[in-house]
């Protein structure tokens, strides 16, 4: 890929993630190491307990490392501060939570500014960008309501929009399409398209192959490891591309 | 992320659980409305006593002369022996003696009126001053004048305000009016401070039958001396009577000082009692952030998951903690005023007593600035809490 020439956007190195779990100890992530370049589409597959959701959480800046170091943008985020840690969040990601995650009791455009808000933004900016935001996800017309007005496909676009919002590296959807039913998640994950295809890198992280089968490569783990690495249209990804949604 | 973005997301939260905020604040409601109306009725006891006791005069000695334990006596010329000799204490003296005897105008009985014998320095003493006629002079103490001044009241009531030169009767004997004084009162009533007619004390003693007068009021000449003042007075009078309970000199303004004392002490307990209900109201909204904190902590996760850093997490649950005691206490300081102005009209009617429960300006400072203080205060401990929640955690909350 001509991308390979610049530097990656996320790069693990030998990551390493260890709990405890009483006296047992759960490796959920065991020397990974990865790539993503700026303006891919990756899928993260893996079941449960394949150590999906760590990677997620490492990469979105939630978790560090316990051993090995992720890069992002260049920079290692296991040696920032919990407050360096929040800012790289609001500047570099944009999140799509499996529950939509929005908070009740703001509208919805106010909901699309939080982001901004932490990203020292003036309140007139702000219902700017998120009103932008809400129109590219086609929710022009609902910027008063409240996430509870909403429908669960209109609600995972909202949350969209604010993962938009503040401009991100990188859109960290987890799950996006676990709470939907077919049909609205099959526009979820096209809208996740159109914004790869208009130069966004998005990682979708799932457990659901037809869903993995959108991206353009696919990562697979099981136990902690990288079992497949790879473009989602060789028969070795595992996923089946005349099941994929969205297609 | 700007401190006012802390206060509308403060706001905004207390609008939309407007039942649970407003049950947090009635602690801090009751506790600054108790405290300010306490304080008010101190100020309010204390300056109706002030009021009270400036009427009697504060810049004045007063001797009693009981006569108990002796058989010396002082005579009027003793006393302002006494006071010539101490000028830098004091300035002016004016016997007085208090007689029951009835003033009579015609055959008209004024049996609320207060008649008192007095020297011709009494007035500038008192500071009273003349409408009309002329005041009482020596030459009126030495021959035992038949004369007096009436207060407004007489005048108006009895003599139509045209009393100078007219006469009254006291125990029997005639006087001339020869002076009204200026109206003391706001409302003449009888019985007030109008409705009293002065004679001189040589003839207001013999008209009673007593020797020598049974008081005297000493003005002093400062009033930062007073109890000096009093010292020395009592040292010249106990060196000519020789008994400690022939005479007492009270002094209006230390026995103010005093009572003031008492009262600022009784406030001050009452006004802890009262505080001790803002502690109580403190922790209520401690309890209450907290519950909040847990309720709210998948919007924590999010808010942390979109790039909020730890202070403004923290700032957000202190800033709401504060406001929401910051409005409670406003509350209270509404209500404060509305139960001072209750007791008002409640200690008016049932003691007749003309007292304002006044709530002082400070109090009100201490209250508002307190209640603030205590939402900081108890909302921190929660606030941190929410704080130092792990974002992963979080968002996985339900």
């Amino acid at each position: 890929m001509e991308q390979q020439k610049a530097p990656p956007l996320i790069e693990f190195r030998n990551v390493c993630k260890t709990y405890y779990m009483g006296d047992t100890v759960v490796r959920a992530a065991d020397n990974i190491n990865l790539s993503i370049y700026a303006g891919e589409f990756v899928a993260i597959v893996g079941k449960s307990g394949s150590g999906k959701s760590t990677c997620m959480n490492i990469i979105g800046c939630l978790d560090v490392p316990t051993s090995g170091q992720y890069l992002l943008d260049g920079r290692d985020v296991g040696q920032m501060s919990k407050d360096t840690l929040a800012q790289f969040r609001n500047e570099k990601l944009g999140f799509i939570f499996q529950q939509y995650n929005l908070l009740p009791k703001l509208s919805v455009l106010d909901n699309v500014a939080v982001p901004l808000m932490y990203a020292g933004k003036s309140r007139k900016e702000r219902k700017e960008i998120a009103a932008h935001a809400l129109e590219r996800v086609g929710l022009s017309d609902k910027l008063k309501n409240l996430p509870s007005q909403l429908s669960g496909g209109q609600q995972q676009r909202v949350s969209i929009a604010r993962a938009l919002s503040n401009g991100p590296s990188v859109i960290l959807a987890d799950e996006p399409t676990g709470a939907l039913d077919s049909r609205t998640g099959r526009e979820v994950l096209g809208i996740l398209r159109s914004l790869h295809e208009a130069g966004n890198t998005v990682v979708l992280i799932t457990h659901d192959n037809s869903i993995a089968a959108t991206a353009e490569r696919v990562i697979r783990l099981e136990d902690g490891r990288v079992v497949y690495d790879g473009p989602a249209d060789a028969p070795a990804s595992g996923v089946r591309k005349d099941e994929v949604a969205g297609q | 992320m700007k401190l006012t973005e802390s206060f509308r997301l403060a706001l905004q939260n207390i609008r939309t659980s407007k039942a649970r905020s407003f049950l947090t604040m009635l602690g801090i409601i009751i506790g600054i409305a108790a405290v300010m109306v306490i304080i008010g009725i101190g100020s309010g006891m204390e300056s109706y006593m002030r009021s009270m006791f400036q009427d009697l005069g504060t810049n004045t000695l007063t001797v009693t002369m009981t006569g108990t334990g002796t058989s010396r006596e002082v005579s009027v010329d003793d006393m302002y022996e006494i006071v010539e000799a101490n000028a830098t204490f004091f300035s002016d003296l004016s016997p007085t003696v208090t007689m029951r005897s009835t003033v009579k105008v015609g055959s008209e009985s004024l049996s609320s009126t207060s008649t008192t014998g007095v020297g011709e320095g009494y007035f500038d003493i008192k500071g009273y001053k003349l409408e009309q006629g002329r005041g009482l002079s020596y030459v009126d103490m030495a021959n035992r004048g038949q004369v007096c001044i009436v207060g407004n009241y007489i005048d108006d009531v009895w003599f139509s305000g045209q009393s100078v030169g007219q006469t009254l009767r006291i125990g029997g004997s005639k006087f001339t009016i020869i002076g009204v004084m200026e109206q003391q009162a706001d409302e003449m009533d009888e019985g007030g401070s109008d409705d009293v007619v002065f004679l001189p004390y040589s003839t207001a003693a013999r008209l009673s039958g007593q020797g020598t007068p049974s008081s005297y009021t000493v003005l002093l000449s400062d009033e930062d001396l007073t109890s000096a003042a009093s010292d020395v007075l009592e040292q010249e009078l106990y060196s000519r009577l020789r008994s400690d309970d022939a005479y007492r000199v009270t002094s209006m303004s230390m026995v103010l000082d005093i009572m003031t004392e008492m009262i600022n002490v009784v406030i001050t307990v009452l006004a802890v009692i009262a505080g001790i209900s803002l502690v109580v109201g403190g922790v209520g909204i401690m309890n209450i952030m907290l519950v909040s904190v847990t309720e709210r902590t998948r919007e924590i996760g999010i808010r942390k998951a979109l790039g909020a850093k730890e202070r403004y997490i923290l700032s957000q649950f202190v800033i709401e903690a504060a406001v929401i005691s910051a409005i409670g206490g406003a509350i209270g300081i509404a209500m404060g005023f509305g139960l001072s102005s209750v007791a008002t009209v409640l200690i008016s009617t049932m003691l007749e007593v003309e007292m304002t429960v006044t709530p002082t300006v400070q109090s009100i400072l201490i209250a508002f600035g307190g209640s603030a203080a205590i939402g900081i205060v108890f909302g921190y401990l929660p606030a941190r809490k929410a704080a130092l929640l792990n974002p992963i955690d979080a968002l996985r909350y339900d």
